[in-house]
């Protein structure tokens, strides 16, 4: 296969707030053999815009995005909503905007935008990514991978191949955490009872670190449970993958 | 400005359902009241975690359950794009059969036609099956205030009635009440009962059956819903579980049934579909234990005088909405309420509707209009479960969102914007461009910086973020971006 023209869409949170997040990812393909390309043009995908009912505003957002984005073979985020985004509502953004166009455009780059599990997985054909990470770990399905994506067990058959890993399930897995973008805000008290159970099935698993492939929603987990003092940490699923014996050797605690 | 006279009339908007379908509290708030309630949050659990699990069972066993759902969907699909020409025949159909068809444009037509039919009987005692649409309507209290006696028989409605309270859930109406409640309320509120009775369903059963059987035998008016209405051959449909709907569909002179435009399916083929769908969708059941089917009347056999109301109350503005319309496709299974992680622990009453749950924070709205109900759409994670084991394939995450927009969209018009609007505006401003977007970041972490203490995490954001932090802790924004990383460690710059 010719090498694939990658690029790296990081999410402007990931960015902003979990920059680590994207140096694992970045390192993590890289070890794969892959270039990545760091786009700089490109901001957000317009997701908390288009989810809280501001799909006008959401327009300009696409519009960079598939201009920055057009032309490389493969486009991958270390966010399950993010892409879930892009490849399920851009259409319909494309289509409130009445550009044409646009909703070409669209269709061309959308189906190359890869959740970082789907693209490991099915494009590049690997679940054994050489990682090492000797913690207890317990994995929560994000729901716009799950039902979004469909990424199904995928992340688990990556977690699967780290060396080291005491990988536990998580009960009720496939439950929302209660995130859900605004929605913890504007619902603030539904979302935290939803939280409530969440943490209370991570905790039964006596894990150390809880991973999903959305730092959203393991920004809402790992905040209760850090509320809680409960012992046990957040921590996204690229920065698992990334992790290798000589980190480890290094003192470097993800 | 005036317009030329064409010489058509001015379309007239379709008129908004009202009744009972948007309360006075908005979601949030009556949520946090509900949250609270330690005794329905225990029952809601343990009811809903036990459907789910028949419904889970039961829709595995079906190697054909997708081509179902697709079935299901396309059907009713179909139906609504011939929706005038369906109801028209069957009006035909049930009229030619020996019933009377009346149309309702809203609820307030459905409950005088319902009142006058009853009041033409002389009789002030009426028998209820179950029925989410005359409840919709609220149908009792219209009944009640014109001097009848409506009595609930379905068990379940029969406790909420008992228990002057609210129905909470599409198909199990008190589905917030426990066992030991539910004998509370009949020791209270029903004729008879015995202050020794148990809380052991069975002794609770026999109550309800003492007390309704009395009522079937005397009542001479019943009134109804339906389930299907088939187009072709005009006939009504009834899918239950306890034979107290047979009781009334048959043992009385009077059958009156109020039904949605929206219950008509083509052809008596198409109920193969559904009856496969629905009993496994809602009790978990492969098929429901009594399925009544009757076309107008037949002497000597069930009621003689039967009537059907057919109601708009909004539906034909949801048929106007194009992403809308695939709401009245739902059949009131309610799997999507048992899925819920919203609904299983806010209950059906914090939606002020009597369509709760996902379903329910899309219909209501839909019905209603978003301005009579604009915190329903927000009342969802948007997590898809309703979607998945929705047997008719609406898109409720979907529809939700269109949902927001048009709540968004009716405030556009305001001269000052929403705080919220500001906000929204002002990022998509800073996205828009990468220079911004980066000045933005940097404000970010100058921002959270105090506020972490030197630490990396906050424990108090300021409002409205104070709602987060209110239980959950937030990441600290770091002084270095991913993309400052980037350019400090790679120098090179892809535009």
């Amino acid at each position: 296969m010719d090498r694939l023209r990658v690029a790296l869409f990081i999410t402007c949170f990931n960015d902003t707030v979990f920059p680590e997040t994207g140096k694992a990812t970045v390192r993590l393909l890289e070890r794969l053999g892959q270039t990545v390309e760091f786009p700089f043009g490109q901001t957000c995908c317009g997701q908390m815009h288009f989810n809280t009912g501001y799909q006008a505003e959401c327009v300009p957002l696409v519009r960079r995005f598939v201009k920055v984005f057009a032309g490389y073979d493969a486009v991958v985020a270390p966010s399950g909503s993010c892409v879930g985004m892009v490849r399920d509502y851009y259409s319909r953004v494309a289509e409130v905007s009445g550009d044409l166009r646009l909703a070409d455009a669209v269709a061309e780059t959308a189906p190359r935008v890869h959740e970082l599990s789907e693209f490991l997985v099915d494009v590049l054909g690997v679940t054994d990514v050489g990682a090492y990470y000797p913690h207890r770990v317990t994995y929560h399905p994000t729901c716009h991978s799950l039902r979004l994506l469909r990424v199904g067990d995928k992340p688990l058959s990556l977690l699967r191949a780290v060396r080291g890993i005491d990988l536990v399930e998580l009960p009720a897995a496939e439950e929302c955490c209660g995130f859900g973008g605004t929605f913890a805000v504007k619902n603030a008290d539904t979302s935290v009872a939803m939280l409530a159970d969440k943490v209370r099935h991570v905790l039964d698993t006596g894990a150390e670190v809880c991973t999903a492939g959305d730092n959203s929603c393991l920004m809402h987990i790992g905040g209760g449970l850090s509320r809680l003092r409960a012992g046990t940490r957040s921590v996204h699923l690229a920065e698992i993958l990334a992790s290798t014996e000589s980190d480890a050797l290094d003192g470097v605690v993800r | 400005m005036s317009t030329a006279f064409l010489g058509m009339p001015e379309p007239r908007p379709p008129l908004r359902g009202h009744g009972h379908l948007a309360g006075s509290t908005p979601f949030p708030a009556a949520a946090r009241a509900a949250l609270d309630d330690t005794q329905q949050r225990t029952n809601l659990r343990r009811a809903t975690a036990t459907i789910r699990g028949k419904r889970a069972a039961v829709v595995s066993e079906l190697p054909d359950w997708e081509e179902l759902r697709e079935a299901g969907r396309a059907i009713k699909s179909r139906t609504l794009r011939h929706l005038p020409e369906l109801l028209l025949r069957f009006e035909k159909e049930f009229t030619a059969a020996g019933g009377t068809v009346h149309w309702a444009r809203d609820a307030y037509e459905a409950r005088r036609i319902v009142t006058r039919l009853v009041r033409a009987t002389g009789q002030r005692e009426v028998v209820k099956v179950k029925s989410m649409v005359t409840q919709e309507i609220r149908l009792n209290e219209a009944l009640e205030r014109a001097g009848i006696t409506a009595t609930e028989t379905d068990l379940a409605e029969l406790i909420v009635q008992l228990g002057h309270d609210e129905p909470s859930h599409i198909l199990v109406p008190a589905i917030h009440k426990n066992r030991s409640e539910i004998r509370d309320i009949f020791v209270h509120e029903m004729a008879g009962v015995d202050s020794g009775l148990s809380d052991e369903p069975r002794e609770l059963a026999m109550a309800a059956r003492r007390h309704l059987r009395e009522k079937f035998l005397s009542a001479r008016v019943a009134i109804s819903g339906a389930n299907f209405a088939v187009a072709d051959t005009g006939t009504l449909c009834v899918v239950e579980s306890e034979g107290n709907g047979r009781m009334c569909l048959t043992l009385p002179e009077t059958l009156i049934s109020v039904v949605g435009i929206e219950k008509l399916i083509p052809t008596w083929a198409d109920l193969e579909v559904y009856l496969q769908l629905l009993p496994r969708s809602s009790t978990g059941e492969r098929m429901n234990p009594y399925t009544s089917l009757w076309t107008g009347s037949h002497p000597g056999d069930g009621p003689t005088d039967v009537h059907v109301v057919l109601l708009d109350n909004g539906r034909s503005a949801v048929l106007a909405d194009e992403i809308g319309r695939q709401s009245l496709a739902c059949i009131r299974c309610s799997a999507c309420l048992n899925v819920c992680p919203v609904y299983e622990r806010t209950g059906g009453h914090a939606y002020g509707s009597v369509y709760p749950g996902p379903i329910g924070a899309i219909l209501s709205p839909l019905l209603t209009g978003v301005e009579a109900n604009p915190t329903l759409p927000y009342a969802s994670s948007l997590c898809g479960a309703c979607y998945d084991v929705c047997p008719v394939k609406i898109n409720i995450p979907e529809v939700l969102v269109h949902l927001r927009g048009k709540v968004v969209d009716a405030k556009r018009s305001r001269l000052v914007p929403t705080p919220e609007q500001l906000a929204m505006r002002a990022m998509e401003w800073i996205f828009d461009d990468p220079q911004r977007y980066e000045a933005a970041q940097r404000l970010a972490w100058l921002g959270s910086a105090p506020l972490a203490r030197g630490g990396e995490k906050i424990g108090a954001l300021p409002p409205p973020l104070s709602a987060w932090t209110s239980a959950r802790d937030a990441p600290a924004v770091p002084s270095e971006s991913f993309r400052g990383w980037w350019r400090r460690t790679r120098g090179e710059v892809t535009e």
